[in-house]
């Protein structure tokens, strides 16, 4: 896994690229959301290629830990298989999704 | 396609590395048996999961201790089984991640995972000799998933 971070107006976003699995970049994406600069965090999906449930768990792990710090993380550009993984375990009711980068900016 | 008698063994020592040989062999099988390549993905997916927890759950990371996979296909239906050396646990004590209690939790979905894309699994344990988890699927029925109608 690769994670790319950049600032915009005080929202880190974190392009990750590349596999989520266990033993595989799961705690590699825990230590990039827990070292963000930024309370708020967009999360770009974009060039994430396998993603298990360790994956998915971190996903979670990640939200919860931008929350306890008082901001929110955001998810942009879902992978389809990634999509469907969110919706079979129903955590797409607790994530907000956003396609284009802008609305997803503007909705912090 | 049918493909009779078709059957693929494969042992692997504990490392979290290993998963993708097994994955990879579960969905190229899949697609040789004329299974799309969404569905051949979710049933890869199922196995990656299986194997996964046989590492982590059953063996608890020792690399001296082997997986063994076998894939059977006879006609349309697959059958997986997935061996580890552990010593086994209560499927039944698996909290279901649909529960609102447990929406928010960093595990427990595998299992899951494996019922969403399989057709059944069964799991067994021999005092001594490991756990085994036998996970079935008939390939003309499709996943079911949106992206995976076969």
């Amino acid at each position: 896994m690769k994670a790319t971070t950049r600032d915009v107006n005080g929202i880190a976003i974190i392009k990750v690229d590349g596999k989520i699995t266990i033993g595989a970049g799961d705690q590699q994406l825990r230590d990039v959301i827990a070292n963000a600069n930024s309370k708020n965090i967009l999360l770009d999906l974009s060039g994430v290629t396998t993603i298990d449930s360790s994956g998915i768990g971190e996903l979670v792990g990640s939200y919860t830990t931008a929350t306890n710090k008082g901001g929110k993380l955001k998810l942009l550009h879902l992978p389809a298989k990634l999509n469907e993984l969110l919706h079979v375990t129903q955590l797409i009711t607790v994530f907000e999704v956003y396609e284009n980068e802008q609305e997803a900016l503007d909705s912090f | 396609m049918e493909r009779d008698g078709e059957r693929i063994e494969i042992t692997i020592s504990s490392r979290f590395e290993n998963i993708e040989l097994v994955q990879v062999i579960a969905e190229h099988l899949c697609e040789n048996a004329g299974m799309d390549e969404d569905g051949s993905h979710w049933i890869g997916m199922a196995v990656r999961e299986a194997v996964a927890n046989a590492i982590k759950h059953g063996n608890k990371l020792d690399v001296t201790k082997k997986v063994n996979a076998t894939f059977e296909l006879n006609g349309h239906d697959l059958s997986i089984t997935i061996s580890d050396e552990g010593t086994g646990f209560d499927p039944e004590k698996v909290s279901d991640p649909l529960n609102p209690q447990n929406l928010m939790k960093t595990s427990g979905r595998g299992i899951f995972y494996m019922r969403t894309f399989m057709d059944h699994i069964r799991y067994s344990f021999d005092t001594g000799s490991g756990t085994s988890l036998v996970m079935t699927k008939n390939l003309a029925k499709g996943t079911g998933l949106a992206s995976g109608k076969a």
